[in-house]
C-alpha cells in the first residue's frame, strides 16, 4: 500500500485486496472499543435542553483512555466537568473517521485497486491511522525504542509489525498530504 | 442580634489570579510521529512550518510545550481541537 500525490491536491492510495482486508478488520475493532455514547442512560429533561446527563467516567480501559484523555491534569473534578460536556463529540469525530476509511475500503476487499481521496478523505484517514497507532502503541506499550522487528519468539511480533506498518502508512500520507513536510 | 463572626479570609489577590492567562499543554507521548504532531499544530493554530517545529521539538525533547494561550474557555477549545487529532494535551492556568 502506498500513497501519492495527484493534481489539485488529491492523493490516491493503492492497496491491495489483504492490506485492506487488515485495515478493514483493526478499523472495526476500533469502532468497537470506541463504542457509542448513546448507550449511557440519558436523563430526559436534561436531553430536552441539550445537556449532557450524568458523570461521565474516565474509560477504564487504558487504550480508550488515551483515545479519550484528561483535558486537566491536576483537578480530577474539573476534568470529570469538562469530560460530561465534550466527551460525546470526541467520541463521534473518530468513529466518523473511522467509517470514512471504511468507506474507502469497501470496494477494494475483492481485488484492491487504486482510489482517490478529496482532502476531507485524507483527513480521515490521518486521524483513523493516527488512533489506530494509539491503540495499538498503548496495549503493546512501546517506548521510543520499541524495536518494530523483535524476532519471533516475541509474542508480540505480528503486532508490532502491523504497528510499524502504520506508522509508516501515516508518514506516506502526510508526505503527501504535505510536500513541504520534513 | 449576634455579632458577625471573624472571617478568616484567605490572603489571595484575586484579580491577580484571575488574570494570570490560561495555556494549553501538548505532552510527549511514544506514539505520534513528530511529522504528525507539526502538521497538527500548523493546521489548528495556523503556525507557519518553523515555529510549529520548534513546538514539537520542545514536546519531544522536554517532555511538553506551551502551543496556546489565553482565557479558560479559549483554551479548553483548543485542548478539545488538540484531542480530536489524537494528540496529548491538557491546560492549566499558568
Amino acid at each position: 500500500m502506498r500513497f501519492s500525490r495527484k493534481r489539485l491536491g488529491a492523493v490516491e492510495a493503492k492497496l491491495d485486496r489483504i492490506e485492506a482486508g487488515v485495515l478493514t478488520s483493526i478499523v472495526g475493532d476500533l469502532l468497537e472499543l470506541l463504542g457509542d455514547d448513546d448507550e449511557t442512560e440519558q436523563d430526559p429533561l436534561a436531553a430536552l435542553v441539550g445537556m449532557p446527563s450524568g458523570p461521565v467516567e474516565r474509560p477504564a480501559d487504558p487504550a480508550l483512555a488515551r483515545l479519550l484523555p484528561d483535558a486537566y491534569g491536576d483537578d480530577d473534578e474539573a476534568a470529570a466537568e469538562f469530560r460530561r460536556y465534550t466527551q460525546a463529540d470526541l467520541r463521534a469525530g473518530k468513529r466518523e473517521s473511522a467509517t470514512v476509511v471504511l468507506a474507502t475500503l469497501a470496494p477494494l476487499l475483492d481485488r484492491g485497486g487504486k482510489v482517490l481521496l478529496d482532502r476531507e478523505h485524507q483527513d480521515a484517514w490521518l486521524g483513523c491511522l493516527n488512533d489506530l497507532r494509539l491503540v495499538l502503541g498503548t496495549r503493546l506499550e512501546v517506548t521510543e525504542d520499541t524495536e518494530f522487528d523483535p524476532g519471533s519468539d516475541d509474542p508480540r511480533e505480528q503486532a508490532l509489525h502491523v504497528y510499524g506498518w502504520l506508522g509508516w502508512l501515516q508518514e506516506s500520507l502526510l508526505a503527501s498530504m504535505d510536500p513541504g513536510a520534513r | 442580634m449576634t455579632a458577625p463572626a471573624e472571617l478568616d479570609l484567605p490572603d489571595v489577590d484575586e484579580s491577580t489570579d484571575e488574570d494570570r492567562p490560561w495555556v494549553a499543554i501538548v505532552w510527549n507521548d511514544p506514539v505520534n510521529l513528530m511529522s504528525y504532531v507539526t502538521h497538527v499544530l500548523m493546521e489548528l493554530f495556523g503556525y507557519p512550518r518553523e515555529k510549529a517545529t520548534a513546538m514539537m521539538l520542545d514536546v519531544h525533547e522536554k517532555g511538553r510545550a506551551v502551543v496556546s494561550s489565553g482565557t479558560r474557555e479559549q483554551m479548553e477549545h483548543d485542548v478539545s481541537r488538540l484531542h480530536a487529532k489524537g494528540l496529548w494535551a491538557t491546560l492549566q492556568q499558568d
